[in-house]
């Protein structure tokens, strides 16, 4: 039935297989890093593409236009810079008495800017690829947020780019509050639902004052992001477990649906 | 044997493994990636060795791998099996029948991923799995069966005009043929 050529080929696909299946994961994500590396000039043509793009539509703006963006840039600026002092002064107040209770001080987040240039290519993960790697300082567990909100972790990092573990993926549970109650709960993946940019967190016990609108936050538990980065709002709550714990769904703040660029915190 | 059209077939299957990780019009219109690997093998299948399947779907699997969350190499059995199938039961499938077509990149279409979530759940992995997913693998059997007949179309055309085609066995018309001799 099958000629000898067919046994060949089989005889060396399985193998490779086992092999390839059977790698320690350290080298099944350099050998992906490697593959993946195939895709650079594809990228490269994408970002040149678009960077000619955004060339040609400002070329052709008026003057007026641009004008009167950049005045109020220029006003958007300085009510930042009032807003950054104030936060600057409520931080150093904070480390203050962070220090005299015996707790170590929060540093000020160093966001990196950093363009999506790739989405998940298969239906089973929440991921997507952004031209920032280990050149520019990427590290596993990086928090990417959007100003919008929280978006993942870096999963794995190549020279040029890395792999984010968008919220809702198997491989990005967050640890959150509850901004008025203070609840803790979890958003564990994968998520039940592709509908956009709504998950579901479990709280740790049964917590009936949360409500519909209720702000929710990273709670700096895990040691993976930061205390007090936006996640979303609460959409509904119902008890689960008989009452055990709650199960809130929740509105993602950022629109991972629409992402083009996010900021990665560095440490 | 002619290296043009396996090359030309990898080419193509690379720039489909990137647009599956690009095009966010098309992402959100069809609620999943598209993804039209398992037509591209249906046709490698029918038309080309199984040495050239089988660098295809280890190919097209690495490169789906390395762009996605799935540990590298998860995605070639499925691939694979589907080309290695095919192609040792090609004398029993039509392959000239656009019909025919449609429904083997639609059957491909759902066969892959499912065959592709049986091994990541069988590896221990946690895919993102439910209701949805049955609708996301209607509409990609139905991409792929779509996609399937266009890559029949599409590949014979480029082969047609890169290739030397056989000559025609008669040469003339048995009809203008000169009678010698008296009548």
């Amino acid at each position: 039935m099958f000629k000898r050529t067919h046994y060949i080929v089989l005889s060396s696909v399985a193998p490779l297989l086992l092999v390839l299946l059977n790698l320690p994961s350290g080298a099944a994500v350099r050998l992906k890093l490697a593959v993946g590396g195939v895709f650079l000039p594809l990228f490269g043509l994408s970002s040149s593409a678009q960077a000619f793009v955004d060339r040609a539509s400002y070329d052709l703006l008026p003057r007026s236009v641009l004008i009167s963006e950049l005045r109020r840039l220029e006003q958007e600026n300085i009510a930042l810079r009032i807003s950054a002092a104030q936060g600057a002064d409520a931080l150093a107040e904070n480390n203050r008495l962070r220090t005299q209770l015996g707790a170590l001080p929060r540093g000020p987040w160093k966001p990196r800017l950093a363009r999506v240039v790739g989405r998940e290519p298969t239906t089973w993960w929440r991921t997507l690829l952004i031209d920032y790697g280990s050149r520019e300082g990427a590290q596993v567990n990086q928090a990417v947020i959007t100003p919008d909100g929280l978006v993942g972790r870096i999963a794995t990092v190549g020279f040029s780019h890395s792999q984010v573990a968008l919220i809702g993926d198997a491989a990005c549970g967050v640890s959150v509050l509850i901004a008025e109650t203070r609840d803790q709960g979890t958003i564990k993946g994968p998520q039940p639902t592709t509908e956009a940019g709504i998950v579901e967190l479990n709280t740790f016990q049964n917590s009936p004052q949360i409500l519909a609108g209720h702000r929710v936050v990273t709670s700096g538990d895990g040691g993976v992001f930061p205390k007090g980065l936006p996640v979303g709002s609460v959409l509904d709550t119902h008890p689960a477990s008989a009452g055990l714990y709650t199960t809130a769904r929740l509105r993602l703040g950022a629109n991972l649906n629409r992402l083009e660029e996010v900021w990665v915190l560095q440490p | 044997m002619n290296w043009l059209s396996p090359i030309l077939l990898l080419l193509v299957t690379w720039l489909a493994v990137y647009a599956q990780a690009q095009g966010t019009f098309l992402r959100d219109f069809l609620g999943a990636p598209p993804t039209l690997l398992p037509a591209l093998v249906v046709y490698a299948a029918f038309t080309h060795g199984i040495v050239v399947i089988a660098l295809l779907t280890v190919l097209a699997g690495l490169w789906v791998d390395s762009l996605s969350g799935s540990r590298i190499g998860v995605s070639i059995p499925a691939l694979f099996a589907l080309g290695f199938v095919l192609h040792t039961r090609q004398h029993l499938l039509l392959r000239e029948q656009r019909y025919a077509q449609f429904w083997l990149g639609l059957g491909s279409g759902i066969a892959v991923p499912l065959l592709t979530a049986a091994i990541l759940q069988f590896s221990g992995s946690d895919p993102a799995f439910g209701w949805f997913t049955i609708r996301q693998l209607i509409v990609l059997g139905l991409l792929n069966g779509v996609a399937c007949p266009a890559c029949f179309l599409l590949f014979d055309r480029l082969r047609g005009m890169f290739e030397y085609q056989p000559a025609d066995p008669v040469p003339y018309g048995m009809n203008r043929q000169m009678k010698r001799g008296r009548n």
